[in-house]
């Protein structure tokens, strides 16, 4: 709306998704967390007096629950895109508020990786990557553990390569 | 941080009680040396307040068990314990550090390398002052922002502004003569380097003293002083004379009038409370740069300050009006630098280049720093349509929503009506602020800067170095994607860190973000030949509704 030039320029997403066992990771952490609503739910039904109302609250958070399951772990994984370039991390994020985070390699300060007890049960790993500012670092959640070993080492090898203190 | 090996030095009191150490022919002494003796008579006033209330307390607890000493004691250990930290603590210079010793039962080290001091600041507290010392604070721009880093607590006045020298500007300069006693601050006066003036306060400016607003947070220690007296010795405001009388005035005056009078006083208080707090933090403000490249700001009437700014740590500047302050043409100058925070409140930390001034000042002061007056003051680009429908719908949906619930409540649980009578006027506020939101966004390109403005309650446009950018984050919230907007922010190690420009067109923003740090975005851009093509198109569209 404001280019008067004949072609549009648009920013592409990140290329590269994250490892699809990120998926079932997502999947069985958030089937812990209702596990646990659904036992408080549950205790609450035994204890009551009257059944109806827990009886449908339980009903109500099993259909939530599913639904959840089944959505959010696909759409997470649709969404949360990354790309690593000689010059540049770039990185997607959020489901109805978008972020895209860009940041030059030669202006990395660190690049860490860890991975919970889940994820390495999974082959998981995180990557996060931060800048001299300390707004935003980039952060890849559910790589494959082989390939954030080797972005982690990419990085790390070209960062080194960059003299200054990257501020 | 590093360590220096222990071996390095062994003789931790070389020169114990060497308060006032003449230095060497490369004016660094690098001996553990102490603070000045001076010291002894500074800390118990700065102990003795802090620990009033407990000595309070025992004096209070004492007397009522009949031992009337309790108090004393407790004052006299206080005092005690002041003194110790001047015993405790040594510190040393070396051509590489700045370290630090200090604490009796823990003890601590604090080193600084030298070749990353960022910035020094000086301060004079009035008792400082008194017995002629001052405060060093040496700043390594550590991001973590929990560490204070090294602080030196008394040194002589003259000796804080030759280590300021010293420190910052690596120049090792032989002292000929005893280091003088003179004026708290040492005023940089026969040196080598040359030292432009760039702005000082006028008095005149004081008349912006009372539209800072500095003065509630004065209000609210005083309210809250009296609250506390009230409530814990169960004093009986009607006990008093002219008290009584004003509580019988408002008991018997019509409410209105009541709140009225209150409200009234309460805003000549924070006006008087604002002008003083202004004299007391910016009196003697002068902003110079010196040829070594360095910004150097003085200020302070009771408490002297003075801070120092690498201009090789400058990103850039920010004038920022709020509002009250901007119905009076004034404006402030802040500066975005590593390494220095950001802070609250009038002062701002160390970063504060100009006080409360008229507009035009603000605007000089901020071109002088950046040798460039255009990103200050030239034209920037609106944000457009979509940008102030967002404004609009944004301020009002919000005071729209309250109504409908407040109507709600009346009409089914019986509020009373007035109270949704009254939110009504709240809609043209909301217009009248979005109408202004809209008003003050604007961003441009201008001489290797990044500049935007934004914000109605607090106006700030800033002025960031494309050099000093080290990321860029592009948000666009559901509703931004429907209007084809998104917030670009630079990221920078300066400053607040992150620097928004709200609400702009996409194809702007990318615009910006290419030109400002070409090639960094080159390889995820993507050039389509339709003009009318969807923006930043998503690869998960299926999740969310086409933007177009």
């Amino acid at each position: 709306m404001s280019t008067d030039r004949a072609e549009t320029v648009t920013l592409r997403a990140p290329r590269h998704r994250v490892s699809r066992k990120a998926i079932w990771y997502w999947t069985v952490r958030a089937v812990i967390g209702w596990l646990v609503v659904l036992a408080v739910e549950f205790g609450w039904l035994v204890n009551a007096p009257t059944l109806g109302l827990p009886v449908l609250v339980l009903l109500v958070t099993v259909v939530l629950a599913v639904v959840h399951l089944i959505v959010m772990p696909r759409w997470r994984y649709r969404v949360h895109l990354w790309e690593a370039t000689p010059a540049a991390v770039y990185t997607q994020s959020g489901w109805f508020n978008q972020e895209r985070r860009i940041a030059p390699v030669s202006r990395i300060q660190t690049v860490d990786s860890e991975r919970g007890p889940f994820e390495q049960l999974f082959g998981l790993a995180n990557v996060t990557v931060t800048t001299a500012s300390a707004a935003g670092p980039l952060k890849i959640h559910g790589l494959d553990y082989a390939t954030a070993q080797r972005l982690v080492d990419d990085l790390t090898r070209t960062t080194q390569a960059t003299p200054g203190d990257a501020t | 941080m590093t360590w220096p090996g222990p071996a390095e030095d062994a003789r931790p009191d070389a020169r114990p009680a060497a308060g006032e150490p003449v230095p060497t022919g490369d004016g660094i002494d690098p001996s553990w040396r102490r603070l000045s003796p001076r010291m002894l008579l500074v800390h118990p006033f700065q102990e003795i307040p802090r620990a009033l209330p407990a000595i309070f307390g025992l004096f209070v607890a004492g007397t009522a068990s009949g031992n009337q000493w309790w108090g004393v004691v407790s004052l006299v250990g206080v005092i005690g314990a002041a003194m110790t930290r001047w015993f405790t603590t040594t510190y040393r210079i070396t051509p590489d550090y700045v370290q630090v010793r200090q604490g009796l039962f823990r003890r601590r080290e604090l080193s600084a390398p030298r070749d990353r001091i960022r910035t020094v600041d000086v301060t004079a507290h009035a008792v400082h002052r008194l017995v002629g010392l001052a405060r060093v604070e040496i700043g390594t721009g550590r991001s973590d922002r929990t560490d204070e880093g090294v602080r030196l607590d008394g040194l002589s006045a003259a000796e804080a502004a030759r280590l300021r020298e010293e420190l910052l500007h690596h120049r090792p300069q032989p002292v000929t003569q005893p280091v003088a006693e003179a004026a708290p601050v040492a005023a940089p006066a026969a040196r080598p380097d040359v030292e432009v003036v760039l702005a000082t306060l006028r008095p005149s400016w004081v008349r912006y003293g009372p539209f800072t607003l500095s003065g509630f947070v004065a209000v609210g220690i005083v309210a809250a002083f009296l609250s506390r007296a009230i409530n814990e010795w169960h004093l009986d405001p009607t006990r008093y004379g002219p008290l009584r009388a004003l509580a019988a005035h408002f008991t018997h005056a019509p409410v209105g009038l009541a709140v009225a009078e209150v409200l009234a006083a309460c805003a000549v208080f924070v006006a008087v409370a604002s002008t003083v707090g202004y004299v007391l933090a910016f009196w003697g403000f002068r902003l110079t740069r010196h040829s070594a490249g360095t910004l150097h700001i003085t200020r302070g009437l009771l408490t002297s300050r003075a801070t120092t700014i690498e201009e090789r740590r400058l990103r850039g500047v920010e004038v920022s009006e709020p509002l009250l302050l901007r119905l009076v043409g004034g404006a402030r100058c802040i500066a975005i630098a590593t390494g220095l925070r950001v802070g609250r409140g009038a002062e701002h930390g160390g970063t504060l280049l100009l006080p409360p001034a008229p507009r035009a000042e603000a605007e000089r002061v901020a071109g002088e720093v950046l040798r460039d007056p255009a990103p200050v003051t030239a034209p920037l680009t609106p944000h457009g349509p979509r940008a102030m429908l967002r404004r609009y719908t944004r301020a009002v949906a919000a005071v729209v929503f309250t109504i409908a619930v407040l109507i709600a409540g009346w009409w089914f649980a019986g509020w009373p009506a007035w109270i949704w009578q009254v939110a009504l006027l709240a809609l043209p506020a909301a217009a009248l602020l979005a109408y202004d939101r809209y008003r003050s966004l604007g961003h441009a390109l201008i001489g290797g800067r990044l500049v935007a403005r934004q914000g109605s309650l607090v106006r700030r446009r800033h002025a960031l170095a494309c050099d000093g950018i080290i990321g860029w984050n592009i948000e666009r919230s559901f509703f931004q994607r429907r209007a084809g907007l998104a917030t670009l922010t630079a990221t920078t190690a300066a400053g607040h860190q992150r620097y928004e420009v709200l609400d702009v067109p996409q194809a702007e923003a990318l615009r910006l973000a290419d030109e400002a740090t070409p090639g960094l975005l080159t390889p995820f851009l993507e050039r389509h030949p339709h003009p009318h093509s969807v923006i930043m198109k998503d690869p998960g569209r299926h999740s969310t509704p086409n933007p177009s």
